[in-house]
């Protein structure tokens, strides 16, 4: 419990600095041109590097067959997030996508 | 003054629809990965950031050690620094003390709101409190709701709630894949996570896999020119 805390607190700091310096101190000092270029891949890079084994690797392995749900489930999200452009309508397909894989599988 | 806090609330309605089905599920699924009701309000009202709290809550449940878990967070919302330096140009004659109280409310979605109010409006203390204040309170009582609520369905993974967290992160990447550097950062970074999770089999696969990606996204910009 303690440890959790901890790590919330942790997170909390680290959250906030990103959040607060640059208003304060960018009115004095620019940042390197190249570094606001790589700040900009940050997003896109962290989230592929969560997501493609969260959908392709099961118990360490990956599997790319029909058994593995979670890449049954991403396909339908992946194209209702491009076609919508809308995060709540792609999370909700995936929610939706799932259940019904659920219930396939639950009876196949 | 108040017809700025007024402005401030009106613009939090989108993000507080958007809030409310997300932060639902990461109670429910903060809840049903062991932790507390006070933990995922604790940690709603001082990280309060989407994405890095699924990912701490799933990280937490793997048992990852402290140091994994906050540099993970870090590097998560390493983003927020753009967004902030977007808004330091409109918030210049603001206290230090008001910058650092706005500033916490920074975040993707009230961002989209309000870095794009400044573009065509002055932007008050009003208005930004307005909108921080009601994102944030929006953020935590949904996410407790789902927390009081997740503790109470035994298995909802049959629900397929567990795949928000998955089905979010598809949603964030398509809406912010733009062109084919930020395309090729992302197969590279996908690729070499993948390889790294599967042969270290440890949480650290995620920084690394998206420092080397954003460095060759800038290094082949310089090849490209």
């Amino acid at each position: 419990m303690e440890q959790i805390v901890f790590i919330i607190l942790g997170m909390s700091i680290v959250t906030y600095l990103p959040r607060v310096l640059p208003i304060i101190v960018l009115s004095k000092t620019e940042a390197p041109e190249w570094f606001m270029r790589w700040l900009k891949y940050i997003p896109v890079a962290v989230l592929s590097a969560l997501l493609v084994p969260e959908i392709l690797v099961s118990e360490n392995v990956v599997n790319l067959s029909l058994t593995n749900k979670n890449l049954l489930a991403a396909i339908p999200c992946f194209l209702i997030a491009y076609k919508t452009k809308n995060l709540f309508i792609t999370v909700i397909t995936g929610i939706i996508a799932m259940l019904i894989l659920n219930l396939i599988f639950a009876y196949v | 003054m108040y017809s700025e806090w007024r402005k401030g609330l009106k613009a939090a309605v989108p993000v507080i629809v958007g809030y409310v089905p997300i932060g639902l599920a990461f109670g429910i699924l903060a809840s049903q990965q062991g932790l507390t009701v006070g933990t995922v309000f604790l940690m709603s009202l001082i990280v309060y950031a989407g994405s890095s709290q699924f990912i701490a809550a799933a990280m937490m449940a793997t048992g990852a050690d402290a140091v994994s878990v906050i540099s993970t967070t870090f590097l998560v919302n390493l983003r927020h620094l753009l967004m902030s330096a977007s808004l330091s140009q409109h918030m210049k004659k603001f206290s230090t003390k008001l910058q650092s109280i706005i500033s916490f409310g920074i975040t993707d979605e009230t961002f989209a709101v309000s870095g794009s109010y400044v573009q065509n409006n002055i932007a008050t203390e009003g208005y930004f409190l307005g909108l921080h204040l009601a994102s944030h309170g929006s953020w935590i009582l949904s996410t407790v709701l789902g927390g009081i609520f997740g503790s109470r369905l035994t298995d909802t993974t049959k629900w397929g709630i567990d795949f928000a967290l998955s089905a979010m992160f598809i949603g964030l990447l398509i809406m912010q894949l733009k062109d084919k550097k930020g395309l090729l950062v992302s197969l590279c970074a996908g690729v070499l996570s993948l390889i790294l999770r599967i042969n270290l089999n440890d949480n650290y696969n995620v920084i690394i896999a998206a420092v080397v990606a954003a460095t060759i996204g800038v290094v082949t910009e310089r090849w490209s020119k």
